[in-house]
C-alpha cells in the first residue's frame, strides 16, 4: 500500500525553524559578548544531583541511569547513592580548591532527604537548578498537562523550602520535554532552561506563557556520554574538554566570549581514580587568566544585559 | 509470493574482484581521489509519521535529537566549513532541499565556497519506503527544481534520505538524468550501476568511516576518529598506486564541528593536504574523470 498522500505535504516548509520558539541565528554573526574580568572563556560546571527511588517508574520513560535489575536492585541502588555521599563531596572539594562557584541540578526529593548536603551546597556559595522531582519525574509528550504542571511546581517548591530561594533554572531529566515544557516553566517562573542543546551561548525562547532563556548545556561533553555510554577513559574527558576550551578561546578572539558546559554526575566522575585526573584539569583551567568559572545564573545575567 | 520488485540478489552490477583491475588514473598522478560529504540537513521537529520507520527515538519533540542536529545550522556548520576551506577541502553537500527554503544562508554559504549540491531528500525526516513511483518521481522532481532555484546548480546525485529507498530509486533517478548514487558501499573504486534507462555510478561514499559511526557506532574519542581517516587515507593512497581508489569523508557538522573535536579534525585535513598523493576534489568531477577511463 502507498504512503498516504499527505506524507508529501509540508506546512511548514519555508522560512527560518518549523516552529516558533526561536528564530535562526547564525553563531558567528553575533554582536561579541564581554565576560567580566576580561575573561574569554567561562565554563559552566553543572552537576547533576539525582535521587533514584529503588521502584523505578516507566511513565513516561525510565531515567537514564536508574534501576536496572528485578527488585530489589541492590546494586544500582547503592552504586547512585554512593555518588550523593561520596562522589558530591569529592566535585564539591574539587571546585572549593579552585574558588568556582558552580551550579547544581537536584531533584527535589535531594533536599527533602539530604538537608545537610543541601546546606553544604550553599554554603559554598553555589546555585541550585531544580531538575525535577527525583528520578521517576520524567517529562514526555503524552504526559497530562496537569500533571506536567504538578511535577515542576512540586520540585520548585521542594526545593525552595529546603533552600529559601526558588530556582532561577531547570534541568530536565534526560532534557526531555513535551510542546507544553518550556511554556508551563515559564508559568512557573522559571527565568531559564538548559534543555536545548542547538547553540553555545544563551538565546531567547518563546512561549505562550512569556519568554524564557534557554542556556544550552552540550550533552556530548559531560562525563555520562563520554565516559559511561562512549566508554572512554578519564584521561580521554579531560583531553576533550582541554581541546575545546582551546578552540573556543581561539574563536573568542575574533567572535567575543564563550561559554563552554561541563556536565558532572558524582557516581561517574567522583569516583577515586577519576578524580584526580579531573582535578588537574580544572586546575589546569583555573590557573589561566583568560578562562573563568561561572554559575548558569551568572552567565545568563551577563547575557542579558548585553541585549 | 515475492513480489515483482523483491529479488534476493538486486543485481546492480558485475563481481569485479580486487585484483588485477584496469587502472584507473588520476589527474597529475595523483592515487587516491579524497571527496567530503558534509550533510547539510534539515530535521523536521513533529514530522509527518511514516508506517515503516520512526522519525525519532523519542515521542516529539525529542529535544536532544532535534536540538543537537539544530547546532549544525546555527553553529557547527560555519565551524566546519571554515576548517575546509582553510586546507582546500570543497565540499560535495548531500543536502536536505528544504533546507533551501528553511535557512537558506547555509546553502548559500556552501554554494559560494564552490560545493557541489546533490540531494538527500526533502527532510532527513522523510523516508521513502511505502512511497509508490508518482510519489518518489515528486521527490525527485522537488529535488532538481529545488536546488536549481536555490543555487543555480543542476543536481547529479543522489544519497537517499536518511538511506531510505525503494527497489525503483536507482532506475528512476538515472532516468531523471542523475550521474552518481552515493547509497552502495560495495567498493573503493566508482562502479557502474545496471538501470533500466541511462547510465549511473556508484560512488564511493563511507559508513564505516563516516564521523557518525565515528562517535556513536564505534564511540571514538575524536583523536580517535582523526586517526581512523590518516589510516584510511594511508592505506587507500598506497593502492591507488595500482589503481586510483576514492576516500569519502562524510561528516555531519554538528558531531566534526563541535568544539572538543575540530582541532583533531584539522590533523586529518593537513595530512591528507600535505601528503602528495590525494586529489582533493568533488563527487562529480571524480565520476567524470571515471567515466572518460571507462567508456
Amino acid at each position: 500500500m502507498s504512503l498516504d498522500p499527505s506524507y508529501l505535504e509540508y506546512p511548514k516548509r519555508g522560512r527560518g525553524m518549523d516552529h516558533d520558539y526561536y528564530p535562526y541565528s547564525n553563531f558567528f554573526e553575533r554582536p561579541p559578548l564581554q565576560w567580566p574580568d576580561a575573561k574569554k572563556l567561562l565554563i559552566w560546571p553543572v552537576v547533576s544531583l539525582e535521587y533514584f527511588p529503588m521502584i523505578p517508574g516507566d511513565d513516561p520513560f525510565r531515567a537514564p541511569g536508574h534501576m536496572q535489575t528485578a527488585y530489589p536492585d541492590y546494586r544500582h541502588y547503592t552504586a547512585r547513592e554512593y555518588g550523593t555521599r561520596i562522589g558530591i563531596y569529592r566535585l564539591l572539594g574539587a571546585f572549593e580548591k579552585v574558588g568556582a562557584k558552580i551550579s547544581v541540578a537536584t531533584n527535589g526529593m535531594i533536599a527533602e532527604r539530604y538537608p545537610e548536603l543541601i546546606a553544604d551546597i550553599l554554603a559554598g556559595g553555589h546555585e541550585i537548578i531544580a531538575h525535577s522531582t527525583d528520578m521517576n519525574g520524567t517529562i514526555a509528550s503524552g504526559m497530562a498537562e496537569a500533571d506536567e504542571k504538578a511535577l515542576i511546581t512540586t520540585a520548585l517548591d521542594m526545593l525552595e523550602k529546603a533552600t529559601g530561594t526558588r530556582p532561577h533554572g531547570w534541568l530536565s531529566i534526560a532534557r526531555s520535554q513535551s510542546f507544553s515544557t518550556a511554556k508551563l516553566l515559564a508559568d512557573a517562573g522559571v527565568s531559564y532552561m538548559c534543555d536545548w542543546a542547538n547553540d553555545e551561548l544563551p538565546y531567547a525562547f518563546q512561549t505562550q506563557a512569556g519568554t524564557l532563556t534557554n542556556l544550552p548545556l552540550n550533552h556530548e561533553l559531560s562525563d555520562r556520554q563520554i565516559i559511561n555510554v562512549q566508554q572512554q577513559s578519564v584521561d580521554s574527558y579531560a583531553e576533550q574538554m582541554t581541546n575545546a576550551a582551546d578552540w573556543l578561546i581561539g574563536e573568542a578572539d575574533k567572535f567575543g566570549g564563550r561559554m563552554m558546559p561541563m556536565h558532572l554526575t558524582p557516581y561517574i566522575m567522583g569516583l577515586p581514580y577519576r578524580i584526580a585526573a579531573f582535578e588537574k584539569l580544572i586546575a589546569g583551567f583555573a590557573a589561566r587568566a583568560d578562562i573563568g568559572f561561572a554559575t548558569g545564573e551568572s552567565i545568563v545575567d551577563n547575557w542579558r544585559r548585553q541585549q | 509470493m515475492m513480489g515483482e520488485m523483491q529479488k534476493a540478489d538486486p543485481g546492480l552490477y558485475d563481481y569485479l574482484p580486487y585484483r588485477n583491475r584496469p587502472k584507473i588514473e588520476w589527474p597529475d598522478g595523483k592515487t587516491c581521489a579524497v571527496w567530503v560529504a558534509p550533510n547539510l540537513e534539515f530535521y523536521e521537529l513533529d514530522p509527518a509519521v511514516n508506517p515503516h520507520r520512526k522519525s525519532w527515538a523519542k515521542p516529539h519533540p525529542d529535544v536532544v535529537g532535534y536540538s543537537h542536529r539544530d547546532h549544525a545550522n546555527r553553529v557547527s556548520h560555519w565551524r566546519m566549513a571554515e576548517m575546509m576551506t582553510k586546507h582546500g577541502f570543497p565540499g560535495s553537500v548531500s543536502l536536505s532541499v528544504a533546507l533551501c527554503d528553511h535557512i537558506p544562508e547555509v546553502v548559500e554559504d556552501a554554494s559560494q565556497r564552490g560545493w557541489e549540491f546533490f540531494s538527500h531528500g526533502i527532510y532527513n525526516t522523510r523516508y521513502s519506503y511505502g512511497m509508490d513511483e508518482a510519489q518518489e518521481r515528486a521527490i525527485i522532481e522537488d529535488s532538481i527544481e529545488t536546488v536549481e532555484r536555490a543555487t543555480g546548480q543542476r543536481i547529479r546525485g543522489w544519497l537517499a534520505p536518511a538511506l531510505t529507498h525503494t527497489p525503483r530509486t536507482l532506475d528512476l533517478i538515472a532516468e531523471y538524468g542523475l550521474d552518481y548514487t552515493c547509497d552502495l558501499y560495495h567498493d573503493d573504486q566508482p562502479t557502474d550501476v545496471k538501470v533500466k534507462s541511462g547510465k549511473l555510478t556508484a560512488i564511493p561514499y563511507s559508513l564505516e568511516v563516516n564521523d557518525h559511526y565515528g562517535f556513536f557506532i564505534y564511540n571514538m574519542s575524536p583523536r580517535e576518529y582523526a586517526d581512523t581517516l590518516i589510516r584510511q587515507y594511508d592505506r587507500l593512497a598506497e593502492e591507488g598506486e595500482m589503481s586510483g581508489t576514492v576516500m569519502c569523508i562524510p561528516l555531519h557538522s554538528y558531531l566534526i564541528g563541535q568544539p572538543h573535536r575540530i582541532g583533531a579534525f584539522e590533523a586529518v585535513l593537513e595530512h591528507i593536504a600535505g601528503d602528495g598523493r590525494a586529489w582533493v576534489t568533488k563527487a562529480g568531477d571524480i565520476v567524470d574523470r571515471f567515466r572518460e577511463q571507462t567508456a
